[in-house]
Parts: C-alpha cells; sequence; structure tokens
C-alpha cells in the first residue's frame, strides 16, 4: 500500500507544477492578476484536502474503507466524471485582468490600464467560443439564425429570411449541403485526436501501475482485463474505458466548438455550450464551499454539546432548532434580498461587476452554510453523546488524560466518518439548490453563469412556438452528469464508511 | 397529553423569539429603513420627506431596540423592535410594502396552497411506500440493484426539469391539461393534476430510497427473525412486521412538514400560476416586499413548531415505547 | 429406530465469500429422539447457532449460503422441501426461541398478537378461540394476569418474562422440536432457573424434544439427555449425559472442564488451550484441534479424524481413541500457583467507602425540575485490604458497575466517602484527582469496546502513562509498552498493531497491560470475563492472579459469576437493588450464606455435579425498579421468610461473625 500512495505525490507534483509554470506564463505576459473571494476559498479547500489526504493516508481506519471506495466499479467511472468537472472548475478559478493595449507604451508608463473583464484562464482557453456572439438565437449546429429578419440587399430589395451566423459555420459555402459532412469529419478527427492522447494516457497509467506493483507491462495489461472485477481490485479497465469515451467526446468538441455553437446561442447570441462550461465553477463552488464554510462550526458545536453537556448543551441544542426552525429558502432569501439592498446602497465597495457578482456568490454560500449546518451538528452531538459513555472513553477518564486530549483523540476520529459521508451527500443537493434558488431570485447574481440563471432565461421563452429548447438541454446534461456522478459517488462512500451498511 | 402539549408549546416561545430577532437583525438592522425606502421610491430623486412618509405609512419611523425620546418603559416598548416583535407574536401581519394586508392574503391563498400539497404529501408517500415495500421485497436481487439506481438517477434531475418537462410533455404535446391557472370549486381539479402529478414523480427517487434503507435496517432485526421462525411467509413478515416498525421513523418524518403544507411550494406554484402562499412569497421576493417576507419567515418557523410538537404525539400513537410525560 | 424424530445427516454449510469458501457447519449427523433434550454444546464461533439456523434454513438471506445433507423428520428431507412447504413446518413441527429476548420480540406488536400469528397460521384459530388459547398458553408458561398480559407491549415486560412470552410463542404451534438457542445466556442466574425449570416442566408435559444450544457445561448437565460438542464447525464427541459428565473423552471436551473456575482450584492455575480457533475458510488435512492438543503426535497432522463410536453411546473425533494411538496420559500437567505469601494479606486498608449514595435524578418537564431519583447505590460501605480481591456480586441492573466507577469517581456519587489510603477521593478537585488517577484503574467487561478502534495498540497503552508523566521520553516509554505487552502475554511487535486484529482474550490483554501501565495499586475488574469464552476466561482469570502475586495488587472484582468468585475472591458483598446484602470471606458468604437473597442465589446457580446441587430456592417475579424501591427491607416482595417488620424497616447490618455481616431481620432476631 505505502507504493501505491507514493503514486499520489507524483500526480500532484506535476498538476502542480503545469499549474505554476501557466500562471508564471500569464504574469509575463502582463496580466494583473485578481483574486476573488472563492478563488481564495477554493485554494483554501484544495489545501485542505490535500492536508487531509496526507493525514488521512497514514490512519489505518481511512484507508481501509478508501480501498473499498477505490474497488467500486460505479463510484470510480462517477469519480473519473467528477474529476473532469472539476479540473474545469479549478481552470475557471485562477483570475486575472489583461492589460488594455499595453504595446502601445512606448515610454515609461506608471500606470498600466486593465480591461474591466475579469477573466479566467478557462476563458482564455475557450477564447473563441467565448467572443464569437452572433445576433441572437439559434439553434445548435445552425448556420442560420433562428428568427427570420428584414435584411437589405446589395440590389436594395428586401426580403424576410433566416439570416447567415456571423461565426458559425461560416467556412461552409453551401451549408444546406456541407454542414453534415463537415460535422462527420470534424468529430471524426476531433475523436482521433482524442484517441491518440488516450492511448498515450492509458500507456502511461499501465506503466505507473506496472512500476508500482513490480510486474511486467503485458502482466499488468492483461489483468486489468481479465480476473480483477471478480478478485475485487481497481476496476482499472472501466476506468480507462471511461476516460476514453470523455477523451472521445473532449477530442471532437474541440474540433466542433469553435467553428459552430454546440449547443446554441441564447437571446443574446452568446454560446450556450461556453455558458454552461462557466455554469461548472458555479456549481462547484456552491457545493463545495457550503460545507467548507459550515463543517467547522458543526464539528466543533456538535462534538461540544454532545460531549460536555450541561449548559453547552443546552445553548447549542437552542441555537440549531431556532435556526432550523426557519424554513430554509425563506431564510435565505431574507438573507439575499438584505444583502442586495446593502450592495445597492454601497456600490463603491466592488471594483467590477464580476467581484459584485462573486462576493454575492460567497455570500450565498455562507448562508446556505448557515442553514445546512444544523443537520449534521445535530447528527455530531448524538454521537458525541453515545461515544462519551463507550468504555475506551471512559478509560482515559479512568488514567487522568484531559478533557481537550480526550475530544481530539477519542471522540474526533470516531466521528470523521459521519462528517465525510455527510459532506459527500449534501454535495448533489446543494448543486440542485442552486438551480432553484436562482430560479426563484435569491440564487446567484444574474450576471453570473449559473445552471440556474440558464435554466430561467430559457423558461421565459417557453411559450415561444418553436421551442427554443437548447439552453434547457445543455443544463439538464450538464446538471445530470454532475449530479448523478456526485450521489453514486457518494453511495460508494457510504458503502464504505457507514459501519451499519458494512456490517451487513 | 394535554399537559405535555401545553408545556411543549411554553417551550415554542423561546425559540419563536430566537426567529424574531434573527429576522429583526436581517430586516432592520442589516438594512435600515431609510434603506428600504430608497429601494423601493427609487434609488434617484427622493426626497427625505417621501421617505419620511413611507416610514411612517409602515410605522418604521420610530427608534429601533430603544426610544430615547419616550418615557419610562416605553422607551423600550416604543420601538421597531417591540412593537413589530408583538404584533408578529400576535399574527397581526398588517399591511405589506405594497400596502396590502398580509393576514388576509394568507387566509385566501392558502386554500390553493393545500389543495396542490395535500394530495402530493398523501399520494406521494403511499407510493414511495410502495415502491419501497416492493424493492425490498426483492432485496439483493437484480430488481433491488436496478431499482436503488433508478432512485438515483431520478434524484439527480433538478425538480425544476421535471415541472418543464412535465408542461411539456403532458400540457403542450399531449394537450391532456393546462399548463397552468387555477379556478375556484371543482373546476380546480383539471389545473392540479398536472403540479400534483409532477410533484409525486418528483419526489419518487429520494423518497422510495430513504424508505427502502428504513426497511432494509428493519429486516435485518431480530424480531424479523423471530416472525420467520413462526412460518410467516415473507409478504407477512414484510407487510405485518417490517412496515409497522418502519412506519414509526416514516410517519414522523412527514408529520413535521405537515403544518407547512400551508406554506405551498415556491416553485411548483409559480410554475403552474396558482394562487397560493407559495407564489405569494416567491412574488414578495421579487418585488422586494420585506413585510410580507418577515411574515412568512415567522409563520413559517412557527409551523414548524406545531410539526415538532405534533412528530411528538404521532411517535406515542405509532410507538407503544413512547409515553409523554 | 422408531422414536428418533429429527435425523441430521452430513449436514453442511458454507457461505461464498469473497475470500473463498467459508464453512461454518462441515458434515454434522446426528439424531434426537422423541422427547429427549439433546445439546449442542461449544465455544463461539464453533457453529452450534450456524447448525440451528440451517435446520429451521433462517440463515440470513444477504449472504449467499448454501446447505447441503440430509435434515429428516418423519421420513421427509427438509432441505428438499420448498420454501413454501418448509413455512409449515417452521413454528409448526419445529419451533425455535432465541437468545436475546430484549430484541426477538416486536416491539409495536402486543405479546399477545405475537402468540395468536402463530395460532393464526398453524391452528387456524381466530378470534375468541384464539384469544382463549392465548391466556392458556401465558399461564402454562407462568405468567401471572394473563388477560392483561397479553395486551401488553414487550417493553413493559422483564426480560424473563419475554423469554416467558418467546416459549409460548414456540409452544403455541404444539410442535415436535423446540430449539432453544442459548436461551437464558442473556438472562440473570435466578431468573435463568426460573426459565429452566419451565423447559423441563414444560417438556414433560408436552412430550416435545428439545435441540440445547449453550455454551454452559453446567446448563448442559442440568437439563439434557444426550450432548453433542461442536469445535470448528464439527462435532467431536457425542455422548449421553452420564458417559460425558463422567469421562469426556476429547481433549478439548476435557479442557473446558479443566479450565472452569471453582473453589477446589483456587491454588492452582485453571487449565487453558494456547492459540485460537482455525479460520473456516481453509480444507483442512488435520485434526482441528492438532495445533492446540496437547497430545497432539504427527499422525495428528496429516490425517482428518472421524467421529467413531468406541464405546456404547459415546462417540468421538479423535485418533487417541483409533488403534495403534500411541498410549499416554489422559491428564494435563496443571501447574500449581505458589501459596499466597503473607505480605499479601496485609491489614493496611487500602480502599475505605463509607454511606456511598449514587442518585441519578430523573429530570422532567420544561425547567428540568427533578421528578425522582434512581437509587442506584444506596448507602454502601466496603473497605478492601491491600493484596486482597473483594468481589461484588449481583444480578444486572443491582447497581455494581456503578458503585465501581462512583468508587474511580467517574460517576460523581451523591453522597458518602471514597478514601483511598489517606485521601479523601470525593473532595479533591479536577486537577488533584487526576495526578492520583494512576493509583486506580478500571478494566471493563466488553473488550471491544474500551479499545478505541482508531488508535494503534501501543498509543492506547501509552496514553496514560502520557497523561500521568511516566517515563521520561518516547523511547522510554516504548521500552514500558514492550515490558508490558510481554508481561500480559503478548509480543512487543503487537505494539503497532489495531484493536480489531485480536481476539477477544487478547484485547483483554491489553486492557489489562493499560491499566498496569500507570503502575496502579488497585485495579476494579467490572466483569473483565463475563464476555469471553470459558477457555479465555481461564487465560484472564490466570493472569489476573499471577499480577497480583507479582505486585500486590488489589482488585474490586465486578461479577455476576458465582464460580469466578469462588475461584478468585478472598471476600464477597452481595448487592441487591443498590445495597450490599452479605458480606464476608468468600468461605463465609460461598459456603454458609445467610440472607435469604443469597441463599437464592447460590441455590440457582446450575452446577454440573448432580450431588452437590441443592434444593433450588426458587425466587419468584422480577426485582424491582431502583426508582420505586420497596417500603423497608428491598428483597421483602420476594423473600420467602418475609416478615411484618420487613415490610416497613430496612435491617441494620448485623455481625455474624468476625468476618461476616448481612443486613436482614432473621439475624437480628437470634
Amino acid at each position: 500500500m505505502s507504493a501505491r500512495s507514493s503514486m499520489h505525490p507524483v500526480f500532484m507534483n506535476i498538476a502542480v507544477s503545469m499549474l505554476a509554470a501557466f500562471i508564471t506564463g500569464l504574469l509575463i505576459s502582463g496580466v494583473k492578476p485578481v483574486l476573488l473571494w472563492t478563488d481564495a476559498l477554493i485554494y483554501l479547500l484544495v489545501i485542505a484536502i490535500s492536508a487531509f489526504i496526507i493525514y488521512a493516508s497514514k490512519k489505518e481506519h481511512f484507508l481501509v474503507p478508501w480501498r473499498q471506495v477505490v474497488q467500486h466499479k460505479l463510484g470510480m467511472v462517477s469519480l473519473v466524471f467528477l474529476l473532469v468537472y472539476v479540473f474545469i472548475g479549478l481552470i475557471d478559478s485562477v483570475h486575472f485582468r489583461m492589460p488594455v493595449s499595453s504595446q502601445n507604451t512606448t515610454e515609461q508608463v506608471t500606470e498600466t490600464i486593465y480591461d474591466g473583464d475579469v477573466l479566467s484562464i478557462l476563458d482564455v482557453v475557450l477564447t473563441k467560443i467565448r467572443t464569437q456572439d452572433e445576433k441572437t438565437y439559434s439553434a445548435p449546429f445552425a448556420t442560420h439564425l433562428f428568427s427570420k429578419e428584414t435584411i437589405e440587399h446589395d440590389d436594395g430589395s428586401l426580403t424576410r429570411e433566416y439570416p447567415r451566423l456571423k461565426y458559425a459555420g461560416s467556412h461552409l459555402q453551401d451549408p444546406e449541403n456541407d454542414l453534415a459532412g463537415d460535422i462527420r469529419s470534424k468529430s471524426i478527427s476531433g475523436g482521433i485526436d482524442g484517441i491518440i492522447f488516450w492511448l498515450v494516457l492509458s500507456l502511461i497509467v499501465i506503466l505507473f501501475v506496472a512500476h508500482d506493483r513490480k510486474e511486467n507491462f503485458f502482466l499488468t495489461l492483461k489483468s486489468f482485463f481479465v480476473g480483477s472485477a471478480s478478485r475485487g481490485g481497481v476496476p482499472w479497465a472501466l476506468i480507462l474505458f471511461t476516460v476514453g469515451f470523455l477523451c472521445v467526446l473532449v477530442g471532437a468538441m474541440t474540433e466542433l466548438a469553435p467553428a459552430y455553437h454546440v449547443f446554441g446561442t441564447d437571446k443574446v447570441g452568446q454560446d450556450v455550450f461556453y455558458q454552461t462550461l462557466k455554469s461548472i465553477r458555479t456549481g462547484l463552488v456552491i457545493g463545495t464551499l457550503t460545507t467548507l464554510i459550515m463543517l467547522p462550526f458543526a464539528v466543533l458545536l456538535g462534538i461540544m454539546a454532545g460531549f460536555l453537556q450541561g449548559w453547552v448543551d443546552d445553548v447549542i441544542q437552542y441555537l440549531y432548532t431556532t435556526l432550523s426552525s426557519i424554513p430554509g429558502v425563506l431564510l435565505i432569501a431574507a438573507a439575499v434580498l438584505m444583502m442586495q439592498v446593502y450592495v445597492a446602497n454601497n456600490p463603491d465597495l466592488f471594483e467590477t461587476d464580476s467581484e459584485r457578482a462573486d462576493i454575492r456568490l460567497f455570500f450565498l454560500c455562507v448562508i446556505l452554510g448557515v442553514t445546512s449546518w444544523t443537520g449534521l451538528c445535530r447528527m455530531l452531538r448524538g454521537e458525541a453523546m453515545k461515544l462519551r459513555e463507550v468504555d475506551y472513553v471512559q478509560a482515559s477518564q479512568a488514567l487522568g488524560v484531559s478533557t481537550f486530549t480526550i475530544i481530539w483523540r477519542h471522540i474526533q476520529p470516531n466521528v470523521m466518518h459521519i462528517v465525510l459521508i455527510a459532506v459527500v451527500l449534501d454535495f448533489s443537493g446543494l448543486v440542485l439548490a442552486e438551480a432553484v434558488l436562482s430560479y426563484v431570485g435569491v440564487g446567484v447574481d444574474p450576471s453570473m453563469h449559473s445552471w440556474g440563471n440558464l435554466i430561467n432565461g430559457a423558461r421565459l421563452e417557453m411559450a415561444r412556438e418553436p421551442l427554443v429548447w437548447w439552453s434547457l438541454l445543455a443544463a439538464f446534461i450538464f446538471m445530470f452528469v454532475l449530479v448523478l456522478s456526485a450521489n453514486l459517488f457518494s453511495d460508494a462512500v457510504r458503502d464504505a464508511f457507514d459501519p451499519r451498511i458494512r456490517k451487513q | 397529553m394535554l399537559n405535555y402539549i401545553i408545556r411543549r408549546t411554553l417551550y415554542a416561545i423561546p425559540i419563536l423569539i430566537g426567529v424574531n430577532l434573527i429576522t429583526f437583525l436581517l430586516f432592520f438592522v442589516v438594512n435600515t429603513p431609510d434603506d428600504m425606502a430608497r429601494m423601493h421610491l427609487g434609488m434617484k430623486r427622493v426626497t427625505p420627506e417621501a421617505v419620511q412618509q413611507w416610514k411612517e405609512e409602515r410605522g418604521y419611523d420610530k427608534a429601533m431596540v430603544f426610544n430615547s425620546e419616550a418615557q419610562g418603559v416605553e422607551r423600550f416598548t416604543d420601538t421597531i423592535f417591540i412593537k413589530k416583535s408583538i404584533e408578529l407574536f400576535t399574527f397581526d401581519f398588517g399591511r405589506s410594502d405594497a400596502g396590502r394586508d398580509i393576514s388576509y392574503d394568507i387566509s385566501q391563498r392558502m386554500w390553493p396552497s393545500l389543495a396542490i400539497a395535500i394530495p402530493i404529501f398523501v399520494i406521494g408517500i403511499l407510493t414511495n411506500l410502495t415502491f419501497a415495500l416492493i424493492v425490498a421485497f426483492f432485496r439483493a436481487t437484480y430488481i433491488d440493484v436496478w431499482g436503488v439506481i433508478i432512485c438515483v438517477v431520478l434524484m439527480s434531475v433538478s425538480g425544476l426539469f421535471y415541472i418543464i418537462g412535465g408542461q411539456y410533455l403532458i400540457g403542450k404535446v399531449l394537450h391532456l391539461v393546462p399548463i397552468s391557472g387555477y379556478d375556484v370549486g371543482a373546476n380546480a381539479i383539471k389545473f392540479t393534476i398536472l403540479p400534483v402529478l409532477i410533484g409525486i414523480i418528483g419526489g419518487i427517487g429520494a423518497g422510495t430510497r430513504w424508505y427502502r434503507t428504513i426497511f432494509l435496517e428493519e429486516i435485518s432485526k431480530d424480531y424479523v427473525r423471530t416472525a420467520r421462525a413462526k412460518g410467516l411467509s415473507e409478504a407477512t413478515v414484510l407487510y405485518k412486521h417490517v412496515l409497522r416498525n418502519g412506519m414509526i421513523p416514516i410517519l414522523t418524518g412527514a408529520v413535521v412538514v405537515l403544518p407547512l403544507l400551508f406554506m405551498g411550494s415556491l416553485i411548483t406554484e409559480s410554475f403552474f400560476g396558482i394562487p397560493g402562499l407559495g407564489s405569494y412569497t416567491i412574488d414578495a421576493i421579487n418585488s422586494q416586499d420585506f413585510a410580507i417576507v418577515r411574515a412568512m419567515v415567522f409563520l413559517g418557523s412557527a409551523l414548524y413548531i406545531v410539526g415538532l410538537i405534533l412528530t411528538d404525539i404521532s411517535y406515542t400513537i405509532a410507538d407503544p415505547r413512547i409515553r409523554l410525560q | 429406530m422408531s422414536d428418533v424424530l429429527l435425523e441430521v445427516k452430513n449436514l453442511k454449510t458454507w457461505f461464498d465469500t469473497q475470500a473463498g469458501k467459508t464453512t461454518v457447519v462441515d458434515d454434522i449427523s446426528f439424531s434426537i429422539r422423541k422427547g429427549e433434550t439433546f445439546a449442542l454444546l461449544g465455544e463461539s464461533g464453533c457453529g452450534k447457532s450456524m447448525t440451528a439456523l440451517s435446520l429451521m434454513q433462517l440463515l440470513p438471506s444477504q449472504a449467499s449460503h448454501n446447505i447441503s445433507g440430509e435434515v429428516i423428520i418423519d421420513g421427509q428431507d427438509l432441505l428438499t422441501l420448498p420454501e413454501a412447504a418448509m413455512r409449515n413446518v417452521r413454528g409448526n413441527r419445529i419451533a425455535m426461541i432465541f437468545q436475546e429476548p430484549m430484541t426477538s420480540l416486536n416491539p409495536v406488536l402486543t405479546a399477545g398478537y405475537q402468540i395468536e400469528e402463530v395460532l393464526q397460521r398453524h391452528k387456524d384459530l381466530k378470534g375468541a378461540a384464539a384469544k382463549a388459547r392465548v391466556v392458556e398458553l401465558l399461564e402454562a408458561v407462568g405468567i401471572p394476569d394473563p388477560k392483561q398480559r397479553m395486551n401488553e407491549y414487550p417493553h413493559q415486560l422483564s426480560g424473563g418474562m419475554k423469554q416467558r412470552i418467546m416459549i409460548a410463542i414456540a409452544l403455541a404451534g404444539e410442535p415436535d422440536l423446540l430449539i432453544a438457542d442459548e436461551p437464558t445466556t442473556a438472562l440473570d442466574v435466578t431468573i435463568q432457573a426460573q426459565v429452566l425449570d419451565l423447559l423441563k416442566d414444560l417438556q414433560k408435559k408436552t412430550g416435545m424434544a428439545v435441540l440445547m444450544i449453550t455454551h454452559d457445561l453446567a446448563v448442559v448437565s442440568e437439563m439434557v439427555d444426550h450432548v453433542a460438542v461442536m469445535y470448528a464447525g464439527q462435532i467431536v464427541e457425542v455422548a449421553d449425559r452420564d458417559r460425558f459428565f463422567s469421562n469426556p473423552q476429547h481433549p478439548y471436551s476435557q479442557k473446558l472442564f479443566e479450565a472452569l473456575p471453582t473453589m477446589s482450584k483456587r491454588d492452582e492455575a485453571l487449565a487453558t488451550i494456547p492459540g485460537t480457533v482455525p479460520s473456516l475458510d481453509q480444507t483442512f488435512t488435520q485434526c482441528r484441534f492438532a495445533s492446540r492438543c496437547q497430545y497432539a503426535w504427527d499422525d495428528c497432522r496429516d490425517q482428518v479424524p472421524s467421529l467413531k463410536m468406541h464405546e456404547q453411546e459415546h462417540s468421538v473425533r479423535c485418533l487417541l481413541y483409533e488403534e495403534g494411538a500411541p498410549k499416554r496420559k489422559l491428564h494435563s500437567e496443571i501447574p500449581v500457583l505458589q501459596k499466597r505469601t503473607l505480605q499479601n494479606d496485609s491489614n493496611e486498608i487500602l480502599l475505605n467507602v463509607e454511606n456511598l449514595k449514587i442518585h441519578f435524578p430523573i429530570h422532567k418537564g420544561l425547567l428540568k425540575r427533578v421528578a425522582g431519583y434512581v437509587y442506584a447505590v444506596d448507602d454502601v460501605s466496603i473497605s478492601v485490604n491491600k493484596g486482597r480481591t473483594l468481589a461484588l456480586v449481583g444480578e444486572s441492573g443491582c447497581g455494581k458497575t456503578t458503585l465501581g466507577k462512583g468508587i474511580l469517581q467517574l460517576i460523581k456519587p451523591t453522597s458518602g466517602n471514597v478514601k483511598f489510603r489517606e485521601t479523601e477521593l470525593t473532595t479533591l478537585n479536577r486537577k488533584a484527582l487526576r495526578a492520583r488517577r494512576k493509583d486506580f484503574q478500571i478494566i471493563f467487561q466488553d473488550p471491544f469496546s474500551s479499545m478505541n478502534p482508531r488508535m494503534m495498540v501501543g498509543d492506547i497503552i501509552e496514553e496514560g502513562m502520557i497523561a500521568q508523566n511516566i517515563g521520561d521520553n518516547a523511547a522510554d516509554r516504548e521500552k514500558i509498552v514492550s515490558d508490558l505487552l510481554a508481561q500480559v502475554g503478548l509480543s512487543p511487535e503487537h505494539r503497532n498493531r489495531y484493536p480489531h486484529e485480536f481476539s477477544g482474550g487478547q484485547r483483554q490483554r491489553i486492557c489489562v497491560a493499560r491499566a498496569l501501565a500507570v503502575n496502579p495499586q488497585l485495579i476494579v475488574c467490572d466483569e473483565p470475563t463475563s464476555a469471553l469464552d470459558v477457555s479465555v476466561q481461564a487465560q484472564i482469570l490466570n493472569l489476573l492472579k499471577e499480577l497480583q502475586h507479582e505486585f500486590g495488587l488489589t482488585y474490586l472484582f465486578i461479577t455476576h459469576n458465582i464460580s469466578v468468585v469462588a475461584y478468585l475472591a478472598d471476600e464477597v458483598a452481595v448487592m441487591y437493588l443498590g445495597r450490599i446484602v452479605e458480606k464476608g470471606l468468600v468461605e463465609d458468604v460461598l459456603e454458609n450464606p445467610q440472607h435469604p437473597y443469597t441463599q437464592a442465589l447460590l441455590s440457582a446457580v446450575p452446577v454440573i455435579d448432580k450431588a452437590t446441587k441443592q434444593e433450588v430456592l426458587k425466587l419468584e417475579g422480577d426485582p424491582p425498579s431502583p426508582i420505586n424501591p420497596p417500603q423497608g427491607c428491598y428483597f421483602h416482595p420476594r423473600c420467602s421468610q418475609v416478615m411484618e417488620k420487613c415490610k416497613t424497616q430496612y435491617p441494620e447490618t448485623t455481625r455474624i461473625s468476625d468476618t461476616h455481616t448481612i443486613n436482614c431481620f432473621l439475624q437480628t432476631q437470634t
């Protein structure tokens, strides 16, 4: 096992150094880094998770169930999908502002002027589809607008027709006949790129595993396909297959997305595919940062209430009963409304629109955290109450061990699995909640890309004939895959960590 | 029993005071009445007189918590905090920022909410119970495995899509029922069918899976083995023994939300244009009508506490081991 | 033989797990005659319960299990029956009762309904006829007020009552065979006597056969006609009762007898069985007991012995009884312990408890006003001399554990004094108490919950040393930990393992090591062996005795097991409902009990040797609740010699001899 865990640092080092190189590159090119509130918290979260992994990798009681998770087939497939989302979310969390026309400055300039738009690495990667705005609605893979417009021809005559799109499919001479063929050929060539990338990646993974197991390359390859399923090892074949599927998909998209609007465009002509990709970060931030914010309170107060009893317990119980008695949506609505008034009255506190939207996102996480910590707190209180009567805690008391040490060495490690399960289970619920809240009007800022806003925007066009369905489809697919993966993964985690399920 | 209920109701008072404190902080301290007035009257071109008048109309022109101008006890009582708190505790919600009588609105709008919420609640629980029992009966077979996977898939779809999809498919494509709207009396039925149906379907995934977990936990208990040792059939064991015990957490979990059914569902009602309390709230949020939101927060908390008391009572009915003292 | 009721042939039960095939019941054959009582005897994990569940086909459905062989009743092989037909057998021809009456009844259905269900299912009785029959059955199992009791829920009944209800459920189908799986293990000894008595009685009346599954040799001796001893999934010895108890043949059976603690073995170590039961996921090519058997020779390690009858009515699975086996003396050498030296019998009082009361308030209502008290420990005075063992005996709920924890200040006493040497513990502040804690330690009953599963054994033992500043540095402490592990019979390498890697007995050793790590003078042993098998119990008792000799430790030994008391204790205090009713040297109390409760308790203990068996002094009913103790003498509602005076006043302590005191009016009168 020690050999296997040594793999993680290698991967992590590569990832970290790549990121570092990229950021250095950006800095050299003269951009101004912007650290949004949520960015800072995401970095904190990444650090916290890394620290937890390092801590847990030394603890037998975390490794044993974790090995079970790693062997869970559906769980591992879900993890692959989740990692793709996380990757997109992370590169969308490095923000900066581009300098405006910096090449003009021939003499020494004391002040560089920066663009008002805050961009992220993802924005840079997606520059093409980000900037190729059409006039208004267009369907997926369309070459013409969705609605007829009056067009003035060169000869001065006016006709009503579907105008060609400015960017999508503009390379086609005869869209009606060439479109299908072009899409096919672009998909195939992109798919082949994906397969090549996948083959290289698989090779590296197999070499790593072979090195780790200290066995022959072919033996490892064979073990992936034969026996691993029945023997109960890591389902490598399935993982690689999933990665392959994603590689082909991503490959095809890299060819198609710059040339067409894969998921169409919205009312103002912005690419929907770009919007859904940007929504990933919003969803992940809500799903994770909420937990990060509420976790310390829930754990600390829950354990204190259960272990110390007496008036401490009374106060904490009163606190969470009161908070949980307010219907969650209403508390969030009230808080967000007040927040809006506050922001509206203090406009000078926020430099850019992005920052204003970001502070609202951050605040939403806080208020969601406030409404959702009570459940975990109540559970931990109950567990701590049980544990304080357990023999080994009594034995420690009999040995004269201090209360703090008992909480740290005996209570905390024995409730950690509950915390882990709760965190993983909460995630998907929070992602779904974002959509509903944004719909209600108390979610993220309307200017921020999120699935809720996407659905909300599309819903207003529900009455339209024919229906504008692509925004809904895009939001549906991306949300569904994320939430389903999270649910399946959390099932795997719960199966492994919940002692009640494990014994069955 | 009655004694217990009275005592529990008394215990609710400190909690409601806490709720009141939180709402006060949110609505009057984070932003002062002046901020709200300016917000409502439009940010620009607001004269101090207009603000003052707006505040006076709503009784927001007093001091927050300490009135230095008044005498004696009135220093504390003649303040926004005490006045508004007392109004809430007597369930006198006053007028909305737009000038409507909130209590009257609530009494009018709770019926459509109930017409949607009660069928969803009752039929939903029955449906979930049935599915959960079927899955539990076939536990550790492929029916169980796939049942759980389907539940997870259903759970992973946002509720918004159930509504949008349902409206599109049943209303727009099949033209079976109207997409949205409401009517009084018997005509209401045709408007409630779709939201109720969608509400039930939306809850099947999570509900079935939760109930299944409860049943499976019961099935692993010793008394089930005793029942089998009597020669009872698997169906009898499930129906007579497991269901009775599993109903305790299910019923009590359901009873908590029972009073909250009055409040309606924000999403369903606004999508289907049902004039219930849910859409009332959402309209208030969108028009930033703080008085209504504040009233709904307080009402919701009070109903939740009623739910907690009902839960304790339902325990005593469902579980012979528990007696209220 | 026409009188054979049930014949089991080559029964085999195995589970297919990821690790492979685990055969929990391996090729078992036995037969039960009509009306007889047949015992499957063995220690935990030997497959005796699995055998019973296989007969009933009630194995847990989640695990994929397989059963082969034949289970024949009336010429019909049950294993070939479809599930629907099998349901007609369960509860009808074969009924079963289980170990845990607390959890075996459905908590939300009335006792009467749960009996009626069987009548409906198998006897086609409904309505009033069924109700009448339920009353009859409840009367038959000795439940007072059956008409009222049938409408009560399980939680309103005591443990003994619940087991009676279970028996009534089993009787309802008028079965030919009753399978009783450890029916009295979870019950107190006086209740156990009632239930065993009831079973014998019913068997006489109905003529049903009983398959008794138990680990308790004494219960077997009192109850059964035939015994089969199980070890590692197989039967190793079958005999009728008399032959088995007069001449146990299998080395394992012999060890079971030798490991039993008794008064007569006080000066010797108990016999133990080295090693552990082999895991059942392997294919055996040798005798399963060979690795633990003192007689084993080469043949035992490369042959699988079969069950053969060497004498009439007595079969054994052992090569020793085959022809050509080396002649050996079939009795083990048991080391004699050193006679106790005088220094252990010092007169220094180490612990002196005076008028200790521990009352738990019962809170009620909004302001949590105190509505009453649980009188868990009520005015107890005891003292222990250095180097001696005081046993605290009583049935569950009598407050003995609370008293132990109260002495250690783990529970704050309500009033009274606890003096350790010259220090009054009840008035010490937190800090001073914490520093003082190294002098008195505790060992718990459950070896599974007494160690943090998330910590390594070394850290567990070291924890107290760090808290008490023992050992100068980490290296120093590590050395002490290694020494301690060696001392309790484990190896120093075990330091880096987690508790779950150890067996129950090994864990209890680690707990002893943890207590020893801070060099205590007094150890409170709270039922340290009651969760363990007899052979493992012997190891722990030996260890405790050795340590006492070596370090002059003082024990406060809390137990309900009279034979452990007889073996280990110097003095005994008998507790009933929070009070000590009799106290004295072990010889005084066990051989000459004076209090009616002590007398009843001792007479209820089942014994192996039928000759020494006294008439059981039956105790009626259950102990009252400590929330509402009766007026006067707490024991008077159940006492057979109750007088008027007993109902109004609590008797003072009366001295019978220098060492023997009791609280009973019977003695004050003479």
